[in-house]
């Protein structure tokens, strides 16, 4: 199941536990994260890698990053 | 220069900047600046404040080149690596507030963050107290964070707003440029500047700028954030801005040692008191104020650098609560707290409480 995280204008810690928070949730074993900061983007990738997650493909629209992170 | 890979976010870079500022925060000591305070966010601000006559304490002014440097070395940075976004409106009142109590919480304990490493790499014992109370601030703010605490989003701007820090930096070094400093004179022109005391120590301006510049420009690449490091240990167990305060608190001290800057004990220490409860109750207060703000004073600063404008309103709360801090006898001196440092902390726990308690809406 794919689930979105919308962390747009939040600075950290709030994109990585809202990332977090969808992950502990167990329901998605796709998350979709977007932030619009590069500081966000960085912090989210390497919560998802610590907790065994894989960033699959970060893509920019504009000013926004949709980071795909994938279970396993 | 967006496609290359930022080499300063990984391990070793983060680590790299942390040793970087520990190499260079020592050497401006010996450079000029005053014991245990090459690098002083709080206290560097507190002096800006006092040079433009927000406060009269004749010991602390004198405009820190390095304040304005860490800002525009950000600024250069966010512009060459297409990071610069102007941004502002989450909860802009807020961060101005917490901005006027993490100063004066950093001044009863004399020292922010990158202080309080630096004090302790100077061997002095008192920091031990001060990074504990560090700690333990920044610990209730995590709580906060857990239970939703968040000051909303931010909302795109104009790139003219995201400059208004910068510009104020810009204004600040005109203005040293201006009216320089005159050998025995307390005034020159507009500025105050201290004839005795930490205001009157410091390192070749243009030196001080040279090495502000460098380290805004790194700190932006790294993120590197004191308070972020310790949140993020709390939070996540994650290690990675931790390495790298970690790295500058080792490297500062192989620094004082090797340059005969390490002094340790509890007495007699340089711009520091012995009352150990309060150099705790002072920065747990900074570092609640910091971790529900989301950044350390020098984080505040490269953020205001990169187009942040609530970081700016923070750096205004942190100068403007400066001049309270002076004005009222909050602050501390080397002869133990201020007259009403005390009540000071108290009202300032019960503001950053309130904040903490009532800021926990759902984000939308």
């Amino acid at each position: 199941m794919v689930k979105t995280v919308d962390a747009r204008g939040l600075s950290c810690p709030q994109p990585v536990l809202m990332t977090l928070d969808e992950i502990k949730a167990g329901t998605a074993d796709e998350i979709i994260v977007m932030v619009d900061s590069d500081t966000s983007k960085e912090n989210v990738s390497r919560a998802a890698t610590s907790k065994g997650w894989t960033v699959a493909g970060i893509s920019a629209q504009g000013d926004v990053y949709n980071i795909t992170i994938k279970k396993g | 220069m967006k496609g290359v890979k930022n080499i300063f976010a990984g391990r070793w870079g983060i680590i790299g900047v942390g040793i970087f500022i520990g190499i260079l925060a020592p050497l401006l000591q010996k450079w000029g600046n005053p014991s245990n305070m090459g690098i002083c966010v709080a206290c560097f601000e507190r002096d800006i404040a006092g040079a433009v006559g927000l406060h009269r304490a004749d010991v602390v002014q004198y405009i820190r080149p390095e304040i304005i440097g860490f800002v525009l070395g950000s600024l250069v940075a966010a512009y060459l690596f297409r990071e610069y976004r102007p941004r502002l409106g989450s909860a802009p009142i807020v961060r101005f507030v917490l901005g006027v109590f993490a100063m004066i919480g950093a001044l009863v304990f004399l020292g922010c963050p990158w202080r309080a490493a630096l004090r302790l790499a100077g061997g002095d014992g008192n920091a031990i107290l001060g990074l504990l109370g560090l700690i333990v601030g920044i610990w209730i703010g995590t709580l906060f964070l857990k239970e939703g605490y968040n000051l909303g989003r931010t909302q795109k701007t104009h790139h003219t707003a995201g400059w208004m820090l910068p510009l104020f930096m810009v204004g600040l070094l005109g203005l040293l440029l201006v009216f320089p400093q005159i050998p025995g004179e307390a005034k020159s022109g507009v500025l105050l500047y201290s004839l005795k005391g930490p205001g009157s120590m410091h390192a070749p301006l243009f030196l001080s700028l040279a090495v502000g510049l460098l380290i805004g420009f790194i700190a932006q690449r790294s993120r590197f954030c004191t308070m972020g490091a310790i949140r993020d240990f709390v939070l996540f167990r994650q290690m990675h801005l931790l390495s790298g305060f970690i790295a500058l608190i080792v490297t500062a001290f192989a620094v004082n040692f090797a340059v005969g800057q390490f002094h340790p004990g509890f007495e007699q220490q340089p711009v520091a008191h012995t009352m150990h409860v309060w150099n705790f109750a002072g920065m747990m207060l900074s570092g609640l104020a910091y971790c529900l703000a989301g950044g350390c004073p020098g984080r505040q600063l490269f953020l205001a650098g990169e187009g942040d404008g609530d970081a700016a309103l923070f750096v205004m709360g942190m100068i403007v609560g400066a001049g309270f801090a002076h004005n009222f006898g909050l602050a501390s001196s080397p002869a133990g707290v201020g007259p009403y440092g005390i009540p000071a902390l108290i009202v300032g726990f019960l503001v950053c409480l309130f904040i903490g308690f009532t800021m926990r809406k759902r984000i939308i």
